[in-house]
């Protein structure tokens, strides 16, 4: 089956001329849940804006549901549900309401019942005679997810849906955008947390000045751009590290009793051994060893970097 | 088609209305009774007719376009203008409505309102002056073809201004001298030659002219004129709004 969302070659120039996305080209499968990580000002809402109608692009094509994203726009908006980065909702409206304005635009005969299992979803019942502008910031965040989800799309966009979010209340979106997942909705969220990207993404990708630097399955990712680290704590404290051992990235740390060691887990050979033996060789007795992974963190922020290196 | 979209933004633009149903009735009950005070004493006492018809019934028609005129305006503008300001537009960008659906829920809506409060004022001054309107039907047709027109001009002011200030601008610098300067309180034949030419470079004049033909059959202007400069400007104000969807201008970044 062909993808659930065909990004090709994607090109957007704002008015005053700024390139905000520099040729983007992405797949995304139906039903996965696909992370856009990248820092403030990356290209991440005018990507989602795009493929969603409320910017033009200046130049290559979306298909949403196999469908052209500007040729047959009443299919693929149709499909498409967006939860804004920003709180948009007009302050003296009811929830219910606003809710059932949603489903009506989006072209949906009226249904109480279905408006009301989204509000008891989100924790929104209590509410729903409630005025926009009398719920908190947390709550008015769920008013917009349960717009977005108001005609039962098959893709949603969630830009930001954590952002000034208690932790309760990102657990709770992570449970939601779950069910969702079950219900076979492909889910692309874009997120400044990267341990929310870890948690509930598929695949991850990162962006950054407009260019899709890269995408991948979140695993896959990990291990392979992964850097792992071992460390070696000592019986006795060392005062320097021996000269036979300066072939190997090594660091002592202040006190003397341990020595870390930086290696790629893609390497051929991840040289325990031999820095094992070099260790006895010198006499240095090994009291116990362990090894990390870094995170999704150390990843994004070496990929970012190593890119604004290069330009 | 999507009827769905054209009814919820119809209702929810009407349910503004209503909340303020009180205010919206009374505004115009008080400020058409004021104008036949001011307008109809003071100037009345000194023209008692104007080509056969009292001065007081004679500024009816003139008085109804003026409300319905800058009510279409402000309503079709500030509908629109709000959710850009407030950044709920993004839902309308998003959903899958044409240009043609969008308007009519909002021009739609606008225009009802404008209808509303000329109905309005077309009762309160049957209260103050003896009204006959000879041919109803045109009249209806003019007040509508008014609201709708005016309407999808406001409707277009409202996505042009960038802010508060541009929203009243053209309203008060353009709309309100036009209706004013457009034989609304007075026969273009009272003016002297040369005005009388200008005046005819004043749509509004062909407007108010029909409306106030299909009241006590006079015009300034051939009704059929009329009739054609109001389809015009209609068409005018379509042309601009299915352009503007077309290109983005404004709303589409
Ligand atoms: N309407 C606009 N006109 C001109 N430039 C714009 C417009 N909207 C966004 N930009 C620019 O495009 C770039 C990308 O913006 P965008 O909002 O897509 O970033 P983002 O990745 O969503 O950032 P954040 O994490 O801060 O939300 C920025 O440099 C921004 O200044
Ligand atoms: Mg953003």
């Amino acid at each position: 089956m062909a993808a659930m969302v065909q990004i090709q070659d994607l090109r957007k120039v704002y008015d005053g001329g700024f390139e905000a996305l520099k040729g983007v080209n992405l797949d995304i499968e139906e039903g996965e849940i696909l992370a856009l990580l990248g820092p403030n000002g990356a290209g991440k809402t005018t990507l989602i804006s795009t493929i969603c109608g409320i910017t033009l692009p200046s130049s290559g094509s979306v298909t949403v549901g196999g469908y052209d994203i500007l040729a047959d726009y009443r299919k693929t908006r149709g499909l498409i549900g967006l939860v804004p980065q920003e709180i948009n909702l007009e302050p003296f409206e009811y929830v219910r309401n606003t809710v059932a304005f949603s489903r009506g635009l989006f072209g949906k005969p009226r249904n109480d019942g279905r408006v009301e299992e989204i509000l008891k979803k989100l924790s929104l019942w209590d509410k729903r005679d409630s005025k926009i502008m009398e719920l908190s910031g947390g709550m008015r965040r769920r008013v917009l997810i349960a717009k977005a989800l108001s005609h039962d799309p098959r893709v949603l966009f969630l830009d930001e849906p954590t952002a000034g979010v208690d932790v309760e209340l990102r657990r709770d979106m992570w449970d939601i955008v779950a069910q969702l997942k079950a219900d076979g909705v492909t889910i692309i969220l874009t997120t400044h947390y990267i341990e929310e990207a870890e948690a509930i993404a598929d695949r991850v990708g990162v962006i950054s000045k407009g260019e899709l630097l890269l995408v991948e399955d979140k695993s896959t990712l990990m291990t392979r751009m992964g850097r792992k680290e071992l460390r070696v704590d000592l019986q006795d404290p060392l005062t320097a590290l021996p000269d036979s051992l300066s072939d190997f990235d090594l660091a002592l740390a202040e006190d003397g009793l341990s020595v870390t060691y930086a290696y790629d887990t893609a390497a051929e050979r991840t040289g325990i051994a031999r820095l094992v033996g070099a260790f006895s060789a010198e006499g240095i007795v090994i009291r116990d060893l362990q090894t990390s992974q870094s995170s999704l963190e150390d990843i994004f922020v070496t990929l970012v970097h190593k890119t604004e290196d290069a330009a | 088609m999507n009827t769905q979209a054209v009814l919820s933004i119809y209702r929810f633009e009407m349910a503004r209305f209503f909340r303020t149903l009180a205010q919206s009735f009374i505004s115009p009950v008080i400020s058409t009774s004021l104008y036949f005070v001011v307008f109809g004493a003071a100037i009345g006492s000194r023209i008692a007719e104007v080509e056969g018809v009292s001065y007081g019934a004679f500024i009816v028609p003139g008085l109804i376009m003026l409300s319905v005129m800058t009510q279409a305006i402000s309503n079709a503008s500030f509908g629109i203008y709000f959710p850009k300001f407030i950044g709920t537009i993004y839902e309308l960008l998003s959903a899958p409505v044409n240009f043609l659906e969008i308007v009519l829920g909002y021009v739609g809506a606008a225009a009802t309102k404008a209808l509303f409060i000329g109905v309005v004022i077309l009762a309160t001054s049957a209260l103050f002056v003896d009204l006959q309107i000879a041919h109803p039907l045109a009249m209806i047709a003019f007040m509508v073809l008014t609201c709708i027109s005016f309407s999808l001009f406001g409707f277009i002011i409202g996505i042009w201004a960038r802010n508060f200030e541009q929203l009243q601008l053209i309203p008060l610098l353009v709309v309100t001298p036009l209706v004013f300067l457009g034989g609304s309180f007075y026969s273009i034949s009272m003016l002297p030659p040369l005005w009388q030419t200008v005046t005819l470079f004043n749509p509004v004049v062909y407007l108010v002219s029909g409306f106030r033909w299909s009241f006590f059959g006079l015009a300034d202007v051939p009704v059929g004129l009329s009739l054609l400069a109001i389809l015009g400007f209609t068409a005018l104000c379509l042309g601009i709004i299915w352009w503007i969807f077309r290109t983005g201008w404004r709303i589409r970044g």
